[in-house]
């Protein structure tokens, strides 16, 4: 990303003709990957490459919408997915188009450090002989005071202007070399080399990070502590242990949440029992959508949120069993489907044998308020007419296979093969808070209450600080280098009369070295105010 | 406050369609000397709008002019409208007027007209470019209210923060500098391309506009001024509410991922700008890009796209 504005001439030898091939297509290539074009050309490459990850689901952001993509595309999604088009940004293809912009960026920023390092250090140069060759120049003006006199005044007026000035006595008279707006070149350093940092910072985030995810509910006998098996999803750095993870535990004691008339969320809240120390003391917190629970190592936000009923089964046997399940949110009035089940029922306590094809599990959809018109679907997120629809299924579960499954439906597979039997009607029945079903086996099923759950997603991202001090110092660069503009000027200093002593005449002269409009005014203001001795 | 609010954004569409009329009047009947003279001065002389000034009093303004001046007054009038119905929208929510695709339109489109007012005050030789401006905030405003209306209302959860305030007033700042200095940027090429003697369609539209060095200069200047508004508020205050509010300062949301494009593809015309060997011309090709990399991120992710930023609710 070199911008070629007159370096200070290198007086280096000139490399030898006939060196080595590799050496010299090694060195061109070099030169090819760090000219601007080449860069503007994986800036392009970048925007474009980046496009995909907004057409296609992406795992990072969404694994659901990636499976359901898969289900709708049997054929292409894994033509796709072998290009990567689900994972864009942990692409090979993305990695090698940022690295090597980032590798042409570094062979760009390195001379330019050198060279800017040299202009700082080195004085501004003499007055060009004519200086009313220059793009601004004013020439002729008298001053009362002989050159050396009148050379220290506009020196010092410079100086106060902040020019790095340079006085110069030469047998006609003296010159003032004066030049600013070093800091152009500093803020375009900065940022450059803020872009790297941020970079940097990616990587190691990705590295020393870590985040887990799990829904949490409502409920003391519901806590959660912070080890990966309790996590319902978790995605480590490749150099972090689960044994590094800081140890807390949560319990989710009570959850609000208000709605305006039209069910569209107004306050999320969630009040929590925070224990840092392995469970023995807790504390209480609250946190909300955007004012996450900062604890020591890790952050813990709000998500989402939704009912878990709770259920109580008693079975032939009269053993019962009673638990809340979570049923998962489809829609934004909080109809929720979800499934209960039960595989450690109707065990004969006289033998103490489990029967699996006794195993019973729910299926269904729970609605917060249930319209009038019986229709499945939720009128409002809240509770004020809470609803259950179920459908009851007797068989083997098919839990204890260890095939992984979803916690959120049935088996299907078992269903068709008859391993897993509808035993209630065609419509699904309809349970209330408090009231109970009876099944054809004489077990029942209660509707007991529901409580709420919260998802949280528990976060830890070491690097954060470095990035946000990279983008604010890469920021800062931006602007110094977009608003401050490099610019010399020069000013001749001569005796008014060689005979006579006393007076003298000033010629000035500038050069904008970078595009800049204002130049004109500037050097104009600035020669006037020198005139009438102003600062 | 809600209705009078709707009847106002009526209005100002109305408005600015009239200025419209009137702007393309003093296209039709202007004289290509008088505002190309101007424009060509202001450019020369060192001195401010006095230049103009004087051009002006020299000439009798013909009928062209007079349209231009009715046009001017249209504009401003319609500006005033557009703040009325902006602030009224924003006093019915009791909130600020950034809160869905709707209002977020409404927001950008002010600022964007603001930026264009404060232009054509301070430099009145741009005013041949007001066709263009105005035409712009009428298809913004017409989509807005069209597609995107959504009735009053209060905010979401995730929208209740206090850096909601910085991340979108900055993004709607950039987003409607972004917006006006597109159309010098257009202007430029078609200007370029009358002056290098292309007479086909686009460009036989250059024969009464303003110098195109001019043009370029305004065009590289809002975009200056833009670009780290934009990097602030789409790179630095965006990142912050994100790791508040969902746990991590980037996920590559849809929204996320234009904000990237498109800043990706601004930072390459400045970049392209300040090389001496890359033509102005390509440059300002690349500023163009960036405009409808940015016109993707406001109608393409919120209507086709489902993510986090998901305010769009037009329906």
């Amino acid at each position: 990303m070199t911008v070629v504005e007159d370096r200070p001439a290198t007086a280096e030898t000139p490399p030898p003709r006939r060196g080595n091939p590799l050496w010299a297509l090694l060195r061109n290539s070099w030169r090819q990957l760090t000219s601007m074009r080449t860069a503007l050309i994986l800036l392009f490459l970048l925007a474009v490459a980046a496009v995909p990850g907004s057409i296609f689901p992406q795992r990072s952001v969404n694994r659901e919408n990636v499976a359901e993509y898969f289900t709708a595309n049997p054929e292409l999604a894994p033509v796709l997915d072998r290009f990567f088009a689900f994972d864009v940004y942990a692409s090979p293809w993305f990695a090698a188009i940022y690295l090597l912009l980032f590798t042409s960026l570094i062979g760009c920023v390195l001379p330019r450090l050198r060279d800017h390092i040299r202009a700082l250090t080195t004085v501004p140069p003499d007055a060009p002989k004519r200086l009313e060759r220059l793009p601004h120049h004013v020439g002729g003006e008298r001053r009362p005071e002989d050159p050396a006199a009148a050379v220290a005044e506009i020196a010092k007026l410079l100086r106060r202007r902040r020019f790095r000035t340079r006085l110069r006595e030469t047998p006609e008279g003296w010159t003032v070399s004066a030049e600013k707006g070093f800091l152009k070149e500093t803020g375009n350093l900065l940022f450059h080399v803020a872009m790297l940092a941020v970079l940097v910072g990616v990587g190691f985030g990705q590295w020393y990070g870590w985040h887990g995810n799990r829904l949490l509910v409502e409920g003391t006998d519901q806590g959660f502590c912070n080890i990966v098996t309790q996590h319902d999803e978790s995605v480590l750095g490749p150099r972090v242990d689960a044994g590094d993870l800081p140890d807390f535990c949560l319990r989710l004691t009570e959850f609000d949440a208000t709605f305006q008339t039209t069910g569209v969320p107004k306050s999320f809240r969630a009040t929590v029992d925070v224990s840092e120390d392995g469970g023995k003391r807790y504390r209480p917190e609250t946190f909300t959508v955007n004012d996450p629970l900062r604890l020591d190592g890790a952050n813990v936000y709000l998500l989402g949120q939704g009912y878990a009923p709770v259920l109580r089964y008693t079975d032939r046997f009269g053993a019962q069993q009673t638990k809340p399940v979570p049923f998962l949110p489809t829609d934004g009035m909080l109809t929720s489907e979800g499934v209960v089940q039960f595989p450690d029922v109707n065990i004969d306590p006289a033998t103490g044998k489990r029967d699996p094809a006794l195993q019973m599990g729910f299926e269904g959809v729970f609605l917060p308020t249930g319209g009038t018109d019986g229709s499945a679907v939720s009128q409002f997120p809240a509770e004020n007419n809470p609803v259950l629809y179920l459908a009851a299924y007797r068989g083997d579960l098919g839990l204890d296979t260890g095939r992984p499954g979803s916690v959120y439906a049935l088996d299907r597979d078992r269903i068709a093969d008859g391993d897993l039997k509808k035993v209630s009607g065609e419509r699904p029945y309809v349970l209330r808070p408090g009231e109970k079903w009876t099944l054809d086996d004489g077990t029942t099923l209660e509707f007991v209450g529901t409580r709420r759950f919260a998802t949280i997603s528990i976060r830890h991202d070491p690097t954060q600080g470095v990035m946000l001090a990279g983008a604010v110092l890469g920021l800062a660069g931006l602007m110094l280098s977009l608003s401050v503009h490099r610019r010399r000027v020069w000013f001749r200093v001569l005796p008014a009369d060689p005979e006579a002593a006393g007076g003298s005449v000033v010629e000035a002269g500038g050069l904008p070295r970078t595009d800049y409009s204002g130049f004109g005014e500037e050097f104009a203001a600035l020669t006037r105010h020198i005139k009438e001795g102003k600062s | 406050m809600a209705e009078l609010s709707n009847q106002l954004m009526a209005l100002t569409v109305l408005a600015y369609l009239a200025a419209m009329v009137c702007y393309a009047g003093e296209y039709a009947f202007g004289k290509r000397s008088h505002i190309g003279r101007a424009a060509t001065r202001e450019l020369v002389g060192a001195g401010g709008p006095a230049t103009y000034e004087e051009a002006a009093e020299r000439l009798k303004p013909s009928r062209g002019d007079w349209s231009g001046r009715v046009a001017v007054v249209l504009n401003l009038l319609g500006l005033a409208l557009h703040l009325g119905t902006t602030v009224t929208r924003g006093v019915a929510a009791e909130r600020m007027p950034w809160g869905n695709m709707y209002e977020y339109i409404l927001s950008t489109a002010l600022i964007g007209a603001a930026v264009w007012a404060g232009v054509l005050l301070r430099k009145p030789a741009v005013r041949h470019l007001g066709l263009f401006a105005t035409l712009t905030l009428v298809v913004l405003l017409g989509a807005a209210a069209l597609v995107a209306y959504t009735p009053v209302g209060p905010l979401v959860p995730a929208l209740n923060s206090y850096w909601y305030v910085f991340h979108v007033s900055t993004i709607i700042v950039s987003s409607g500098i972004f917006l006006v200095g597109v159309v010098p940027a257009a202007m430029f090429l078609i200007k370029n391309g009358w002056d290098s003697g292309k007479r086909g369609f686009p460009y036989t539209l250059g024969r009464r506009v303003g110098d195109a060095g001019t043009l370029e200069r305004l065009t590289f200047r809002l975009h200056a001024f833009a670009f780290p508004l934009f990097t602030f508020g789409a790179l630095i205050a965006g990142p912050l509410w994100a790791e508040a509010s969902w746990g991590r300062y980037w996920g590559w949301d849809p929204k996320e991922v234009w904000a990237f494009i498109s800043w990706i593809v601004y930072a390459a015309y400045l970049h392209a700008r300040a090389t001496p060997s890359v033509r102005r011309t390509t440059a300002t090709w690349i500023a163009i890009l960036g405009f409808v990399t940015m016109l993707m991120n406001l109608f393409g992710v919120n209507l086709f796209f489902e993510g986090l930023h998901s305010y769009a609710d037009a329906g």
